[in-house]
């Protein structure tokens, strides 16, 4: 259960690293909204160039988080969606701690 | 903002008077004998208080589980105290020290109280959750997994020893 536990920790850091980034964390929220996406339509609007965009879609399909095939002569990249289960995660750990915090306070107010 | 990865909520009905549940939450000494944790200061809004990670008071089971963590230390941030009904800081969620992260990453924590049937139904909002670098993010994770398990392992059977 514990092994386990950390096991997941070591799978879930890289993921982190490459959301821990401005302009990526922006790719994959777009990729979430509007679904996979051409190059041409992740860089418009992002003030950064074609290359530069390239190289953190790079990244974040070496952290398992992008998937990208090859459709006619572009390069279509969607999400992984299972990868970012690890990011939500965070959140129900410390959702698990408030828990453990309110049985706490529950048992602490009840008491008399 | 997203709401999904932003915030945590809980609601839960306290069957203790309100004015009992209201100072378990902002009367510092009170906080930490549940929370486990031992402040420098009282909660005055605007106050910085210091406070360090002590086992609870609560169950000596309880208390063992958070020996890892103890003399961890950390600051809370004192938002607005609205006696009886409203209570909210900010801190850095996650077990590790203040000393190298910003203000800005903070999160805050709002308590909210109202009268129910049987007692007091309160309401734990933490949000902020999209201010905190995600490596950040994964260093408290993995810093809190095996812990706070076996915590909640012991406070589920706490909870049903006592019922």
């Amino acid at each position: 259960m514990r092994a386990r536990g950390e096991a997941s920790v070591l799978d879930a850091a890289p993921i982190f690293a490459a959301l821990g980034d401005e302009h990526r964390l922006r790719i994959v929220t777009r990729l979430s909204a509007q679904g996979p996406q051409p190059i041409v339509r992740l860089t418009e609007g992002t003030g950064i160039s074609r290359q530069a965009v390239t190289k953190h879609l790079r990244s974040l399909e070496g952290a398992g988080l992008l998937r990208s095939t090859r459709v006619g002569r572009e390069r279509i990249w969607e999400l992984q969606p299972e990868a970012l289960g690890d990011v939500q995660h965070h959140l129900e750990t410390i959702s698990r701690q408030w828990d453990a915090a309110i049985g706490r306070l529950r048992a602490f107010v009840e008491e008399d | 903002m997203n709401d999904e990865t932003d915030k945590i909520r809980k609601q839960i009905v306290l069957r203790a008077p309100r004015k009992r549940v209201w100072e378990a939450i902002t009367d510092a000494k009170q906080f930490g004998t549940w929370f486990g944790v031992e402040f420098d200061d009282a909660f005055v809004a605007g106050r910085r208080v210091h406070g360090r990670v002590v086992p609870t008071a609560v169950d000596p089971e309880v208390a063992k589980s958070q020996e890892p963590y103890a003399g961890l230390e950390f600051d809370v941030v004192v938002e607005r105290v609205e006696p009886m009904d409203h209570f909210s800081f900010r801190w850095h969620p996650g077990s590790s020290t203040d000393a190298d992260r910003p203000d800005e990453e903070m999160t805050q924590v709002m308590f909210e109280l109202a009268d129910a049937e049987d007692g007091v139904l309160l309401t734990i909002t933490e949000s902020g959750f999209d201010r905190v670098p995600l490596e950040r993010r994964a260093k408290a994770f993995a810093d809190n997994d095996g812990g706070w398990t076996a915590q909640t392992e012991l406070i589920k059977k706490f909870l049903q020893d006592a019922s």
